[in-house]
């Protein structure tokens, strides 16, 4: 299983030169299976560019969405696939109370915000309401939990032959937890998390900034190691980056916390275009670029 | 061991922060947690017996009417919200595992996913001449 990050920022694309080494682009991961499946993980701004990285050969692609904050659809609507006549787009998302996914996406992609209706794609389209459990696509396991975070949002559990990734990209277990971090039964997303081999999480904010945004539905760079800790990761990635965080001060606040803390885990800060693999048999490989900020 | 749901989890952090006694029921009408204010009443404390298994949580807890007869497990606010999946509300006798006797009202409502599913439920208690 390869994990490539295509956009890692949270809430808000934000390019430019200070943002270059950690990347601008809202949330999208790519996982590309050992036979050459791929899942996108979210549909953020990053997903353009995940699309010009499908093989020409796919015929298949499946979108697995978190939740539907404007960060994790935005650019939906810009995934070349979706304007391949034949090519099968699954989008998986969250189910709700209040009505289908379908319903519910359409809300953005039709005028006028987006003057493309979903019906109206070239693409053999495919839209799945994802309850809590388990799910096969191509070589993957997929099992979908409800995480903390306001409005229905899941996390996925992405199994290959023994190789776990865990994704979840807006996460606050300290909210609902009970003495985080000490009881996991009561912690979100913990089962999903139990011994990963990466763990892609929430990590917006500082500890001194998360004070005043309890509730958000963030996680506190702090809470995103303790969190990965109390789930027994092999290695975290950190993940949506505040957009008001230059690479200079997201660097600088990782550093900070990791120096405090010093995890027994490899944990770094997701950048775009940095690729993880995971083995099936012997786990994570290193990374293939620079690793930044990385402790072990 | 098992992770809760996260909608339990929610739910459990709330009545924390209340001064309102809740106590929360699973599915199976287990007991999963009370919060600090359910424990005079209740006449336990979480920190010591932790959740409670349905049977075991009858045995410590008798709900009676004013004639100290037992109410019928399906008639019981709990029983309403866990079977039909309605809200329901009574006015009972508590007998707590230490033996002290209260009126109080019980209101208890399904905790249902969005997605669909019956995860539990949220049951308030109020002692009658408490405020």
């Amino acid at each position: 299983m390869n994990v490539t990050f295509y956009g890692t920022r949270g809430s808000l694309a934000t390019p430019g030169r200070a943002t270059q080494r950690y990347g601008g682009n809202t949330a999208c991961v790519v996982v590309r299976g050992e036979d050459g499946s791929m899942l996108v993980l979210d549909a953020g701004t990053g997903i353009r560019a995940a699309g010009r990285s499908l093989g020409r050969d796919a015929r298949r692609v499946d979108i697995l969405l978190t939740h539907l904050h404007m960060d994790h659809i935005q650019g939906l609507g810009f995934f070349g696939p979706l304007y391949t006549p034949g090519m099968e787009v699954h989008v998986w998302g969250p189910a709700s109370s209040t009505a289908p996914l379908d319903t519910r996406l359409g809300r953005y992609l039709s005028p006028p915000l987006f003057p493309v209706l979903l019906r109206d794609l070239p693409c053999r389209l495919h839209l799945h309401d994802v309850h809590p459990g388990e799910v096969d696509i191509g070589p993957f396991r997929i099992t979908a939990q409800n995480v903390c975070h306001p409005g229905p949002t899941l996390g996925y559990r992405l199994d290959e032959a023994g190789a776990v990734l865990t994704y979840i990209s807006d996460h606050e277990p300290a909210l609902g937890a009970d003495r985080f971090p000490a009881a996991p039964e009561w912690t979100s997303g913990w089962e999903l998390a139990r011994g990963a081999d990466l763990l892609v999480h929430d990590a917006q904010y500082t500890r001194e900034e998360y004070p005043s945004h309890v509730g958000w539905g963030h996680s506190s760079l702090h809470d995103a190691l303790a969190f990965g800790a109390l789930a027994g990761v092999r290695r975290l990635a950190l993940f949506h980056h505040d957009p008001a965080r230059d690479d200079e001060a997201l660097s600088a606040a990782v550093e900070a916390a990791l120096a405090e803390v010093r995890p027994s885990f490899s944990v770094t800060p997701a950048a775009e275009g940095d690729s993880i693999t995971l083995s099936s048999v012997v786990g994570c490989s290193p990374l293939p670029r620079g690793a930044k900020g990385e402790s072990t | 061991m098992a992770q809760y749901d996260v909608e339990l989890i929610l739910m459990r952090q709330l009545a924390s922060g209340l001064s309102v006694p809740i106590v929360l029921f699973g599915p199976k009408g287990d007991v999963l947690f009370y919060n600090e204010p359910a424990e005079p009443l209740l006449g336990l404390r979480y920190q010591e017996t932790g959740p409670l298994t349905a049977d075991d949580a009858q045995r410590r807890v008798r709900l009676t009417d004013e004639r100290g007869r037992e109410i019928p497990l399906a008639d019981r606010p709990t029983a309403t919200a866990l079977g039909r999946q309605r809200p329901a509300h009574a006015q009972v006798w508590l007998t707590a595992a230490d033996g002290a006797r209260r009126e109080v009202e019980v209101t208890a409502f399904p905790l249902l996913a969005q997605a669909g599913g019956l995860l539990g439920a949220a049951v308030m208690f109020w002692e009658r001449d408490a405020r």
